[in-house]
């Protein structure tokens, strides 16, 4: 399994925009994908489920992947999350 | 042909084809239910058709704009399984059909983002149900409304500000409500913009696409007119352009009465975009922006930065001609989900405009610092609406001062934009001798006055028969604060509906009114009534205008 974490710098938070593109990459992928907070962790292949997370900014956005592209997957969605959010 | 009657609100004749505004609801109740199998098939047939029309939208729009972060949104919603996913389960149980099902899970996904505690999730949920409703539509079989491409004349039961404020005035022939009053914030944006609209026109429903020849000048409207009364309307719409083209002769001309009096005619705007129809209409200064259309239609408070760009645009373009920013008239009739303000009984009464600034001081800040960094741009003056009470001002003005000082410190460019308030409620019109004595001017808000004057709810169509524009208590109040004004020798100006009223423009003169704001629209002809005013000028005026 891989797992990074990321603060939110986006003043407005995981807003539809960035929240669609990250599920869309996401989806890109085979590897299962858990992500959330400390408290909730959803589906990461769902975007209405990462919407309704409602995470802002200065929250920390956990992301798990699991399978076998799973290394990729990974750092696909570090480099998305470091240009939009 | 078909024809009738309706209320005025803004002059002109149009004839073009109807595009019909339905609030439409879906009667899915009323389809059948075909198999299990067959109703997958139709739901996924109509989120594909829903794809695909949004698809087009988002071609058609601006690829930077608002519009299409939002398009683009519910683009994605069409295939997202969450919002699919229970709809089908709900059609495998059987007894449902597709246009059902998918309203139901819509409805479903919408009620949990409304639960969320985050005001910009909140507000997803309208885009989820308007997405549900869209497939709903396609399985149903039934057109979505989309935006007018060509010259039409919208038709509606009645418009809300933001569904006006969407329309491109380009392709805006004319306005015609079935309901709808002359005061309602519809009415007063196609006024703004110059569209003949007629409203309380009984007109029959499901009229899309038939030719409606408006006359806005009559107050008469005809569905599908015949040859006969087609170039009736064509002759008559030529006699208005050129009736427009005599007024349009009066550009450059100052608007002096003949007593000698002399009058300043500004125009009132919204958007920034305004100031070009205003001054193709040669205004003599913006007599009232209204700042909260920055507010609304969105789903954050404007920055700094975005309010002064804004203020600032207006200055600029007025070219050292007078910008009065009327600060934050937020509340009552006019909503902004994201100020998160309580619902309210009395909402005329309520918590609106300056109120809420002096509550929410911080926000007040901003925009106050965003004017006076404008006013380093132009002649711009700050005026407070809803003021009823001498403390408010000085609140306001210790705010002022704060800002100023901030902006020094912080080796900003920005200027001291001159003070004046809104005589909007009785109570500062009756204390207006002594709130004269704390401000630069004053400007009459008729509108509101009124309402609170005479208990008056101008947005119920079911009073028009007790309202009465020209109120002898109305006029008295205003008299009485344009004599109060003089004495302090500030300069006092109308910037309600009543400042286009022909008929007040020679009592007006007579009162002493130095300025009256006006919808771009009705700039000329105010000017035209005021040069061939026949009033007597009783001099009442203490002061020169001094911007």
């Amino acid at each position: 399994m891989q797992e990074i974490v990321y603060k939110i710098t986006d003043p407005r938070g995981i807003h539809a925009r960035p929240a669609g593109q990250l599920v869309k990459l996401i989806k890109e992928y085979g590897s299962a994908c858990q992500l959330g907070s400390a408290e909730k962790m959803v589906d990461g292949k769902h975007l209405l489920s990462v919407m309704k997370l409602s995470l802002q900014q200065g929250d920390n956005l956990i992301l798990q992947f699991d399978g076998a592209d799973e290394k990729e997957a990974a750092a696909a969605a570090m480099q998305f999350l470091q240009e939009n959010l | 042909m078909e024809q009738g009657k309706a209320k005025i609100t803004c002059g002109g004749i149009a004839i073009a084809p109807v595009f019909e505004i339905k609030n439409q609801h879906l009667e899915v109740a009323q389809l059948p239910i075909l198999s299990v199998e067959e109703e997958l098939a139709r739901l996924n047939q109509g989120a594909q058709q829903a794809l695909e029309q949004i698809s087009a939208l988002i071609d058609k729009q601006d690829p930077n704009s608002q519009a299409v972060e939002i398009l683009e949104f519910h683009l994605m919603l069409c295939q997202e399984d969450e919002l699919l996913d229970p709809a089908r389960e709900l059609i495998a149980k059987g007894g449902i059909n597709a246009a059902a099902a998918i309203l139901q899970a819509g409805a479903q996904q919408a009620a949990e983002f409304k639960a969320l505690d985050d005001p910009y999730m909140q507000e997803r949920s309208a885009d989820i149900l308007d997405v549900a409703e869209r497939i709903g539509a396609c399985i149903a079989g039934v057109k979505v409304q989309s935006k007018p491409t060509s010259r039409v004349v919208i038709v509606a039961d009645d418009l809300t500000p933001s569904q006006t404020a969407a329309f491109e005035r380009e392709y805006i022939a004319a306005i015609v409500l079935r309901g709808g009053t002359a005061n309602s914030h519809a009415a007063i944006l196609a006024r703004n913009m110059g569209i003949p609209s007629l409203i309380r026109a009984q007109l029959p429903h499901d009229i899309d696409g038939q030719i409606l020849a408006v006359d806005a000048i009559a107050g008469n409207f005809y569905l599908n007119p015949d040859a006969t009364t087609l170039s009736k309307m064509q002759q008559a719409k030529e006699d208005w352009d050129k009736a427009q083209l005599r007024l349009l002769a009066l550009r450059g001309k100052p608007s002096h009465a003949p007593c000698g009096h002399k009058m300043l005619v500004c125009a009132n705007i919204g958007t920034p975009d305004e100031i070009e129809f205003a001054l193709e209409n040669d205004c003599e200064g913006v007599g009232l922006m209204r700042s909260e259309f920055l507010f609304i239609g969105r789903e954050t408070y404007p920055t700094e930065e975005e309010q002064y760009q804004a203020y600032a645009r207006v200055a600029t373009a007025l070219n050292g001609r007078p910008l009065v920013i009327r600060t934050l008239d937020i509340g009552a009739d006019k909503k902004c989900p994201y100020f998160n303000l309580p619902e309210e009984e009395n909402p005329a009464l309520g918590l609106r405009a300056l109120r809420i600034c002096l509550l929410r001081p911080e926000l007040f800040k901003v925009q106050i610092r965003a004017i006076c960094r404008a006013a380093a741009r132009g002649k711009v003056l700050m005026m407070l609406p809803m003021v009823t009470s001498l403390q408010e001002i000085k609140q306001s003005k210790a705010l002022l001062e704060t800002c100023l000082q901030e902006l020094a410190q912080e080796g900003k460019e920005y200027a001291r934009p001159q003070l004046g308030i809104m005589i909007e409620t009785p109570a500062a019109a009756i204390l207006s001798a002594q709130l004269a004595t704390e401000v630069d001017f004053f400007s009459i808000g008729t509108n509101d006055l009124m309402q609170y004057t005479c208990a008056l709810d101008r947005q119920n169509a079911g009073l028009s028969a007790f309202y009465d524009p020209h109120h002898p208590a109305l006029l008295e109040l205003i008299k009485l604060t344009a004599h109060h004004a003089h004495q302090a020798g500030i300069w006092i100006g109308i910037c309600g509906e009543l400042g286009s009223d022909l008929s007040l423009i020679d009592t007006f003169i007579e009162y002493g009114i130095d300025e009256l704001s006006v919808s771009p629209s009705r700039i000329l002809a105010v000017r035209e009534k005021i040069l061939h005013s026949t009033a007597a000028c009783l001099n009442r005026r203490g002061a020169e205008v001094n911007f």
